[in-house]
C-alpha cells in the first residue's frame, strides 16, 4: 500500500553498454566542471571589498562626544549595571571649571574600561545609556597578543574629534523615542521603589 | 669536442630549468584553476594574479622545520625524494623540443640525448619513479605510509603494462622506430599518429594518469584514507620535492603524449607557413616557432591532467585492479592487433 507520494521503486537494472564504457560519463562531468570557468564568482576580496553589515549589527563600542566636541558621558554606571558580562568598570570625576568643552556635565568619567574579553556584545549597555553616549558599531575588535591590551580605555572608546564614527544607522527616531518611552527598567531605576 | 660539450651543457641547464620552472608554475596553474573550476578566484594575494605563489610555497617549504622520524631508517628516508625527483627529471633528456637548429654550418638538435632506445629508456626511467615512492613509504616506518607506497606499486607496475602495448602499436605505426626524435619528426610530412591511434592514445593517457598518480589515480597518497600516503611522515622540503616531482612527472609525460601522439613540435601546413615566411631548415625562427607549438600542446596537457583530477573522484582499489587488467590490458592487445592490419593494408608491414 502506498503511504506517501515519496515513495520510489528501487532499480535493478544493469548498466547500458554507454555507461559502462564510463567515457560519455567522464566527458559530460568535464563539461560541467568547464562550464564553471564562466560562472560568476561570489567571492568578496576582503581587505580591499567589504560586505556591508546589517544596522543591528554589534561591533567595537564608541564613546561618542556632542556637537562641541565634548564628551557625552556623565559616568552615572547604568551601562556597568546593565552588562550582564560585568566587562565595564568606570571612575568618575568632577568637571573643573574651564573643562566646559571638554566634558559636557558637571560629572564626566575619568577612566572607562571595557573588558574586550568578557564583553559578550549585547549591546544592553547603549540601550541603557541615557546620554547617548556609548554605542556599538560596525567596527571588528582586532586581535591582540596579550590579554591586557583588551582592555580598552578612553584612548580606544571615546571618538576623536576629527575623526567621528558614524551611528546614525543605530541612532535612529524610533530608537531615541524608544529611550524616553516610561516604565523601561532603564529609564526609571532611580526610581527608589526599583532600588529596592 | 669542447664545443659539444658547451652546447650540451648549454641545453642541459636550459631544459633542467624549464622543467623545474614549468613544475613550478603547474603548481600556481593547479590551484588557480582549480579555483576557477570550483567558482572562486584561487591564489591572488602574492602578485598579480597570485603569480609569486610558487616562491612563496618554496620558501615556506624550504624553512619549514624538518622531521625525521627515529625509527625510520635514515639513510633511505634522505634518499627517496631525491631519487623520486632525479628519475622524474631524467625521462625529460629524451624530449626533442624543436626542430634541429643550425648555427655556422652545424645542425644542433633541441634535445639533451637522442637515445635511440628512446621508448624502452623512457619506460625504464618511469619505473624507476616507484623506487622513490616504495622506498620512501617504506623508510618512514609508518602504516599508512606503507599502504600508500605498496599501492603505488601494485598501480605502477599493472598500468605500465597496458602503456608498453600501447607503446609498441605506436612503434609500429610511427615506422618501427624506438627514437624519440624520429617518431617526432615520422609526423612532420603527413599526420600526427592519434589519426592511427585513437585507442592506443586513451590507453596511453589513462596509464600516464596512474604512472603520475594524478586524481582519479592517486590512490597512493589519498588523503581521505591514508592521511598522505607515502609522504606521510615527510616534512618541508623533503616533502616538497615529492609534490614536485608528481608535477615534473606530469610536465614529462604530457610532453611524452605531444611528441608521441600528436606531433611534437609539428603542425599542420608547417611547411606551407614556412615556404611563406622564406624560412629555411636550420633557421631559428623554425625552431621557435617548433618551440611554442611543442610548448603549447604541453601546457593543453597538463590543463587536461589538472581538468580531469578536478572532476572525477578516485577509484576504489579494486576499481583501479578491474580497470587495469581486466579493461586497459586487453584493450591495448586489441589495439595492438588492429594497429597490425590497418598498417598492412596500408602498405607499412611486409610479410
Amino acid at each position: 500500500m502506498q503511504l506517501t507520494n515519496r515513495s520510489k521503486l528501487v532499480s535493478h537494472k544493469t548498466q547500458s553498454f554507454s555507461e559502462r564504457l564510463y567515457l560519455p560519463a567522464v566527458l559530460k562531468g568535464m563539461a560541467t566542471t568547464f562550464s564553471h570557468l564562466f560562472k560568476k564568482r561570489p567571492t568578496i576580496m576582503y581587505p580591499e571589498q567589504k560586505r556591508e553589515y546589517a544596522p543591528v549589527y554589534r561591533g567595537q563600542h564608541v564613546l561618542k562626544r556632542d556637537e562641541n566636541g565634548a564628551e557625552r558621558c556623565t559616568s552615572c554606571g547604568m551601562c556597568a549595571v546593565a552588562c550582564p558580562a560585568e566587562a565595564i568598570t568606570m571612575e568618575s570625576a568632577e568637571r573643573k571649571k574651564g573643562e566646559e568643552g571638554l566634558y559636557r556635565e558637571e560629572k564626566y568619567a575619568k577612566t572607562y574600561e571595557i573588558n574586550m574579553l568578557r564583553c559578550i556584545f549585547c549591546g544592553l549597555c547603549e540601550e541603557a545609556c541615557p546620554k547617548e553616549a556609548i554605542f556599538l558599531t560596525d567596527r571588528q575588535v582586532p586581535t591582540e597578543f596579550e590579554r591586557d591590551d583588551f582592555i580598552y580605555g578612553k584612548n580606544k572608546l571615546v571618538e576623536p574629534i576629527d575623526k567621528p564614527v558614524d551611528v546614525t544607522k543605530r541612532q535612529t527616531p524610533q530608537v531615541l523615542e524608544f529611550k524616553k518611552k516610561p516604565g523601561l527598567k532603564h529609564n526609571t531605576l532611580f526610581d527608589k521603589k526599583q532600588l529596592k | 669536442m669542447a664545443e659539444f660539450i658547451l652546447y650540451k651543457s648549454i641545453i642541459c641547464v636550459v631544459i633542467f630549468a624549464l622543467s623545474l620552472g614549468i613544475a613550478a608554475y603547474s603548481t600556481w596553474w593547479e590551484r588557480k584553476f582549480a579555483g576557477l573550476l570550483q567558482d572562486r578566484w584561487g591564489p591572488s594575494r602574492a602578485g598579480w594574479w597570485g603569480l609569486l605563489q610558487p616562491l612563496a610555497d618554496g620558501g615556506k617549504m624550504l624553512w619549514k622545520e624538518e622531521i625525521i622520524p627515529n625509527v625510520s631508517n635514515k639513510f633511505l628516508f634522505v634518499i627517496a625524494p631525491a631519487l623520486f625527483i632525479v628519475t622524474a627529471i631524467v625521462a625529460g633528456v629524451l624530449i626533442p623540443w624543436a626542430p634541429d637548429l643550425k648555427i655556422g654550418e652545424t645542425f644542433y638538435s633541441m634535445q639533451i640525448s637522442d637515445v635511440n632506445v628512446g621508448v624502452i629508456f623512457l619506460l625504464g626511467v618511469t619505473s624507476i619513479g616507484v623506487y622513490g615512492i616504495m622506498i620512501g613509504g617504506w623508510a618512514s616506518n609508518n602504516k599508512y605510509s606503507l599502504l600508500g607506497a605498496i599501492r603505488a606499486s601494485a598501480q605502477m607496475i599493472s598500468y605500465e603494462l597496458a602503456m608498453g602495448i600501447s607503446l609498441i602499436a605506436l612503434i609500429i605505426t610511427a615506422g618501427g622506430t624506438l627514437s624519440f626524435s624520429e617518431i617526432v619528426k615520422a609526423q612532420d610530412a603527413g599526420v600526427a599518429n592519434i589519426v592511427w591511434q585513437p585507442l592506443g592514445f586513451l590507453i596511453f593517457f589513462v596509464c600516464a594518469l596512474a604512472e603520475t598518480n594524478r586524481a582519479p589515480f592517486d590512490l597512493a597518497e589519498c588523503e581521505t584514507e591514508l592521511v598522505g600516503g607515502y609522504h606521510t611522515e615527510y616534512s618541508a622540503f623533503k616533502l616538497g620535492l615529492f609534490l614536485f616531482a608528481e608535477y615534473i612527472n606530469m610536465f614529462v609525460s604530457s610532453a611524452v603524449m605531444a611528441g608521441f601522439y600528436f606531433g611534437g613540435y609539428n603542425f599542420p601546413f608547417a611547411a606551407e607557413l614556412y615556404q611563406a615566411l622564406g624560412l629555411e631548415t636550420g633557421d631559428w625562427q623554425i625552431s621557435l616557432i617548433g618551440f611554442l607549438v611543442y610548448f603549447t600542446k604541453v601546457a593543453i596537457f597538463i590543463t587536461t591532467f589538472m581538468w580531469i583530477r578536478w572532476t572525477l573522484p578516485r577509484f576504489r582499489y579494486d576499481q583501479l585492479m578491474n580497470l587495469g587488467w581486466k579493461t586497459l590490458l586487453p584493450l591495448s592487445l586489441l589495439n595492438l592487433a588492429l594497429t597490425v592490419v590497418v598498417e598492412f593494408f596500408r602498405g607499412n608491414i611486409h610479410l
